[in-house]
């Protein structure tokens, strides 16, 4: 047994992989699925450039075996936002100049997303919070959390 | 001189409604270019690159800080199914001490090439040895595994301190102390002596009322990009090499990896990846080179990334080191000499920043009698690679704590000490410069007008304020502007893209060319399509990029306005360019051509139009000066330091893109507060680089910090033709004296060391 | 090198078959956040992964007549969503979520905290505090344990060859108790503790402090149960001279190391420091019938 088979739904489709037992899920999208928007930082859950949610729930895809992906639905930041519409989000990180270099926004996207999923009106230190996990090195945070929370205004309506 | 008070108060500008400084693009807010790319996940950097029959690069790294190679083995390694290349320092060509460019940060291509694979000596934990390359990266890194490295261990040295002792253990047996005379004979960790005076610091020193004297130190710290080092290369049988790598400039991939690597320039090519961050650090080379040799002895393309852990033990950081300071005083607050000794620690090839710490200490004060002394030393820690603004914080930190603790002793706020003392127009600084207009005493003046510095403080609390200086500088830049058949126009520079250059590119090319910003695509060329250009660094890129853009945009207005007159068979001086349109000048019954009818002609008129230029700025780079306020929040009991409130004020120049601009001054403040409260290299006795990871190389995280407060001060440059003035390094310079002197201020003693860990705190607290 | 293999059985004699079968170098994934990590930087080399999250057991959160039964694999993340585990147990659930950042939270559970072994562990001071109590399987059936009994040091703990942890049980508190758990980092999040405390209360109606449990991380070898600390704080109100002599008695269990993240010096100073401010706020938590 060297490869697994695993089948999984990303982003909505069902997808079929063979993985390594030693293969992280962020192995998996990237390098078996060309998946590259989540972003590989640290490889020990310290930044959150690879978040993803799993079951709705946010994790380090760097923390998961491709393998336990079995049976899961997983949602990257390929799957944030229409074809021809940003996710409020994704427009608000726009509009805010929440971003600098950019390596480390899928991941704070797909987080963002996650926290006005279950939190639709979060106070700035609740933001703060929840996106510890997110290393940015270069805005100092500010925009992004600006970004947040007029997203949250606005997807409140 | 304007004021903007950033963080939105603007509203977020749309295209052309036109900025408040008499622009109709420069000023506003547009979502920048490739903003889309990269909230999708689109956008390629390093690690994103996939070539064809590409195979994986991993890096044999010395476990040992300080050792002789006695013998590698690969026998292993090249029994392991996969394996198509092994490479180790024997594969490049030897250079020597002489191969190097001069300048105020000489650049050794001697150093350079051991830096990037040990040759008969490892001098850092992390240093590479060797490299395989296989069909996968898990192959790789088991081969890696496998080589067999044999060595004589050393003892390490590992502070400046130390390094410099009498019978310490030299690193390298040819380093002989420069700028002492005459030149020692005796090898020694003492790479250089740097020396700048003014006046007569001693004899003026003597004038002093008060005199503050004291000393500082500060531990390594690393750029800490998210982004670890990627690149992948492609060695052709014709000898054509192809790079594709995200760094800060494409052209210095280029020319030290051909340097290294014994090529002509014409061989390689460099595509650039959109880059995850560098802040200086992604300013040399580590991986290309050795990519570059798997795939010449492979025959495959070969992509290698680093883990975090590589890029903690082998790259960046910057120097930690020591400071001596003094500073004297008239009663009335009136500097009357300086005096700064600093100590940086180099890594374990020379140069250390140490000299531009010398030059940038005391810029902020206008000092007639002042020295400053600079140490370069070897360690066996990773050579130090650029870092915002390098070797300014560290001496800031120095001076900014004595100013604090002069204007308590004087009892005169610190800001209005400063002010006082301010340097301004005509003021000559230490290393010799005389300033043209500068937004120094601006921004003192708008930092003492914040509603953040008239708010009282609670008990635990203290608040810190702190002034920094850096150069900016121009370089050489080129650059293209291309109008489409349809009126759009391409702006390419190769300029790599580090936090939203493409905006401003776009935003100054509008202005000129009067086509919305919004029809301009900004593009980062590669190295075979636009010439040659310097890196992205020391604020360089608005300036002079966006100069080069400028004057090209204005050679395709030329070009346009050719093309009118001749449909409109009139001299070439009867046509204007008005608001994105020619004009002419004296028959106004002809009807004026937009840059989209006359790209519709331009078959006819001559074929395609472009505009380009090539240009080395030497001149006007305005310098950057700024000014912090920090609270902060000290809880007695444990001496954990809470960061309450920060607002960050620098003069500018004119913001072409303001929100990006106040983006620089939080993310530098951000990357300031880290420094001063937990970041650090920690070693073991062995010389073993322990935090190699974020868990423990701890940068500011988002619950770390408060918003981040800027005020723009927009002191135009006369320099630029919109007035602009760099940025990006200016605010990493105050934050480590703001923070130290709020939490000084907190505690009523002075912290005189950083990192400010809780420990550290507490020990002052409880010293009684 | 034989591959890593990788099996997610659905019941606790699966597991424990093929732990069994592994001869030694099987290991259990929890939420991986531990173990993961420790492969990647190759200071294990795992030859079966045995992954416990598909065991209902493992995930389960219930109540029963003695107290709530948390599954070892349940992910803090969930348990923070229980409003009545959460009501009761505020020291051990705050304790789960203070462990790494909202993504760690996803995965991370009180089992693979326990297993792994760390003196600095959040969420065991704060279980051994509550008096938790394990569920063990292995190839000799089923046992149960005291938490603070596990760990027997840094890395190691007291499961034999083949078991693992099932399930806790968090035993059924008096009226008028409850819990808290302070730790000090350097930032707000993402750090491991420097210093832990967790402490547990039963006031009666007077105030007067009827039973407590005080436990310290980061201090010793292994997270440490401070009885005595507990002892001086029963028959007293808390006044300040009794939480003065619970804090030396704290600082007196404390036998910390030297190491990147703290001093010697700096650890006990603060664990007594801690260990007050948490009493205070279990105790308040008990006023405030929160």
């Amino acid at each position: 047994m060297s490869k697994q088979h695993v089948t999984m739904t990303v982003n909505g489709d069902p997808v079929e992989v063979l993985c390594r037992a030693d293969q992280t899920l962020l192995d998996c999208l990237r390098d078996e699925m060309g998946l590259t928007g989540t972003k590989e930082g640290c490889s020990t859950g310290d930044c959150g450039a690879c978040s993803v949610t799993v079951d709705g729930r946010l994790i380090c895809a760097c923390l998961m075996l491709g393998v336990e992906a079995e049976g899961r639905k997983i949602e990257t930041i390929e799957g944030i936002g229409e074809s021809e519409e940003l996710h409020p989000v994704q427009r608000h990180f726009l509009e805010e100049a929440a971003l600098q270099c950019g390596i480390c926004t899928p991941g704070f996207i797909v987080a963002a997303k996650n926290l006005l999923e279950k939190n639709p009106n979060p106070t700035e230190e609740e933001a703060r919070y929840w996106l510890a996990g997110n290393l940015c090195r270069c805005t100092g945070y500010d925009k992004i959390i600006k970004a947040v929370l007029k997203a949250a205004e606005e997807m409140r309506g | 001189m304007t004021l903007q008070n950033g963080n939105g108060h603007n509203g977020n500008g749309h295209n052309g409604n036109g900025a408040s400084n008499g622009y109709k693009y420069v000023g506003t807010r547009p979502v920048r270019p490739d903003g889309v790319d990269k909230v999708t996940g689109r956008a390629n950097f390093g690690a994103d690159i996939s070539l064809n029959g590409m195979i994986y690069g991993s890096v044999v790294r010395s476990p040992h800080a300080h050792a002789k190679i006695k013998k590698i083995n690969f026998d292993k390694a090249l029994k392991l199914k996969g394996v198509k290349a092994v490479i180790s320092g024997k594969d490049f060509p030897t250079l020597k001490p002489s191969d190097k460019l001069p300048g105020v940060a000489p650049l050794s291509f001697y150093d350079m090439s051991r830096n990037v694979i040990a040759r008969d000596k490892v001098l850092y934990d992390g240093h590479a040895i060797a490299a395989v390359a296989a069909t996968t990266q898990a192959i790789a890194d088991k081969a890696a595994k496998l080589i067999d490295v044999e060595y004589k261990i050393l003892k390490p040295v590992m502070t400046a301190a130390d390094a410099m002792k009498e019978k310490a253990p030299v690193l390298h047996d040819d380093l002989f102390t420069e700028g002492v005379d005459p030149t020692p004979k005796k090898a020694s960790n003492i790479a250089k002596r740097t020396e700048l005076k003014l006046g007569d610091p001693e004899v003026a020193m003597q004038s002093a009322d008060f005199i503050v004297e004291g000393d500082y130190s500060t531990e390594t710290v690393h750029q800490g990009y998210i982004e670890p080092h990627a690149c992948a290369a492609n060695f052709a049988q014709d000898g054509s090499v192809s790079i594709w790598a995200s760094s800060q400039g494409a052209f210095m991939i280029r020319a030290y990896t051909a340097r290294l690597c014994g090529m002509s320039t014409s061989k390689i090519k460099v595509i650039p990846a959109e880059i995850g961050g560098g802040f200086g650090g992604k300013t040399t080379i580590y991986l290309e080179p050795l990519a570059l040799m798997l795939a010449k002895s492979s025959g495959r393309p070969v992509k290698m990334t680093m883990s975090r852990t590589e890029v903690m033990r082998a790259t960046g950081p910057t120097s930690g080191g020591t400071a001596h300071v003094k500073i004297g005083a008239k009663k009335d607050g009136t500097l009357v000499a300086g005096t700064l000794e600093l100590k940086y620690e180099a890594g374990a090839f020379p140069g250390s920043p140490v000299a531009l710490g010398c030059m940038t200490g005391f810029a902020p004060y206008d000092l007639k009698d002042v020295a400053c002394l600079g140490w370069d030393v070897v360690v066996n820690r990773p050579k130090a690679a650029a870092y915002r603004a390098p070797g300014a914080p560290v001496a800031a930190y120095a001076v900014e704590s004595a100013m604090d603790e002069l204007a308590h002793k004087l009892g005169i706020d610190p800001l209005t000490l400063r002010r006082k003392n301010s340097a301004k127009e005509g003021t000559k600084a230490v290393y010799g410069v005389e300033f043209d207009r500068i937004g120094n005493e601006d921004c003192l003046q708008a930092a003492q007008k914040t509603k953040h510095y008239n708010t009282p403080l609670g008990e635990n609390q203290g608040r810190g304020v702190a002034s920094g200086f850096w150069f900016n500088i121009g370089g050489t830049s080129s650059a293209e502007v291309m109008i489409n058949e349809d009126g759009t126009v391409i702006v390419a520079t190769g300029s790599p893209d580090i936090g939203g250059s493409r905006a401003s590119m776009a935003l100054m090319a509008a202005e000129v060319l009067g086509v919305d910003v919004s029809r301009i695509k900004p593009l980062v060329a590669d190295t075979e399509s636009v010439p040659y250009s310097d890196l992205t660094g020391g604020s360089r890129v608005t300036f002079a990029t966006g100069k080069a853009v400028i004057d090209a945009a204005e050679d395709a207005i030329k070009d346009m306005k050719r093309r009118a007159a001749k449909v409109w068979k009139v001299d070439f001086d009867q046509v204007d360019w008005e608001n994105g349109s020619a004009i002419c000048i004296e028959n106004d019954e002809i009807k004026p051509m937009s840059v989209a009818d006359i790209a519709q002609i331009a078959g006819k008129t001559g074929g395609a139009i472009s505009g380009k230029a090539n240009i080395n700025v030497t001149k006007g780079a305005g310098p950057g000066f700024g000014t912090h306020i920090c609270d902060v929040e000290v809880d007695p009991e444990t001496g954990r330091v809470t960061v309450l409130r920060y607002t960050a004020i620098q003069d500018v120049g004119t913001a072409i893109h303001p929100s990006y601009v106040e983006g620089q001054l939080q993310g530098g403040a951000a990357q300031g507060i880290g420094w001063a409260l937990n970041e650090e290299y920690v070693y073991s006795k062995e010389g073993n680089l322990l935090n190699t990871g974020f868990l423990d190389y701890r940068v500011p995280v988002a619950s770390d910090l408060p918003m981040i407060d800027t005020v723009l001060v927009e002191v135009p440059n006369a320099g630029h033709p919109f007035g602009v003035r760099g940025v990006g390094e200016t605010p990493i310079v105050p934050p480590l004296g703001a923070v130290a002197n709020a939490v000084s201020n907190a505690i009523g003693k002075r912290m005189t060391s950083l990192p400010m860990s809780p420990a550290k705190i507490l020990q002052k607290i409880d010293a009684g | 090198m034989a591959e890593l293999q990788f099996a997610a059985p659905e019941t606790v004699n699966q597991a424990i078959k093929i732990l069994g079968g592994a001869k030694g170098k099987g290991r259990i994934l929890a939420g991986g956040t531990d173990l993961l990590v420790q492969m990647r930087s190759g200071r294990i080399d795992p030859g079966f992964i045995v992954d416990i999250k598909n065991i209902p057991e493992l995930t389960e959160i219930k109540k029963e007549k003695n107290g709530f039964r948390v599954g070892a694999a349940v992910s803090g993340a969930r348990l923070g969503e229980h409003k009545s585990v959460k009501k009761k147990w505020p020291g051990v659930v705050e304790a789960l979520e203070l462990i790494g950042s909202t993504q760690i939270q996803g995965r991370a559970s009180l089992g693979g905290n326990l297993c792994n072994g760390s003196p600095a562990a959040d969420s065991v001071p704060a279980m051994i505090a509550a008096g938790a109590i394990c569920k063990i399987a292995g190839p000799k059936g089923r046992r149960t344990a005291k938490v603070e009994d596990i760990v027997t040091g840094p890395g190691k703990t007291s499961l034999k060859k083949g078991e693992f942890i099932i399930s806790f049980l968090l035993p059924e508190k008096p009226k008028k108790s409850s819990e808290a758990y302070l730790r000090l980092i350097p930032r707000t999040e993402m750090d491991i503790a420097v210093v832990g405390a967790g402490v547990s209360l039963t006031l009666d109606s007077q105030g007067i402090c009827t039973k407590a449990r005080v436990a310290l991380g980061a201090v010793a070898p292994k997270p440490v149960l401070v009885e005595e600390a507990g002892l001086i704080l029963v028959g007293s109100k808390l006044d300040p001279d009794t939480l003065e002599k619970m804090a030396s008695a704290c600082r007196a269990a404390c036998n910390p190391i030297d190491d990147m993240r703290g001093t010697v010096e700096y650890r006990t100073k603060v664990a007594g420091v801690l260990a007050t401010r948490a009493t205070k706020i279990a105790a308040e938590r008990v006023r405030s019938g929160r």
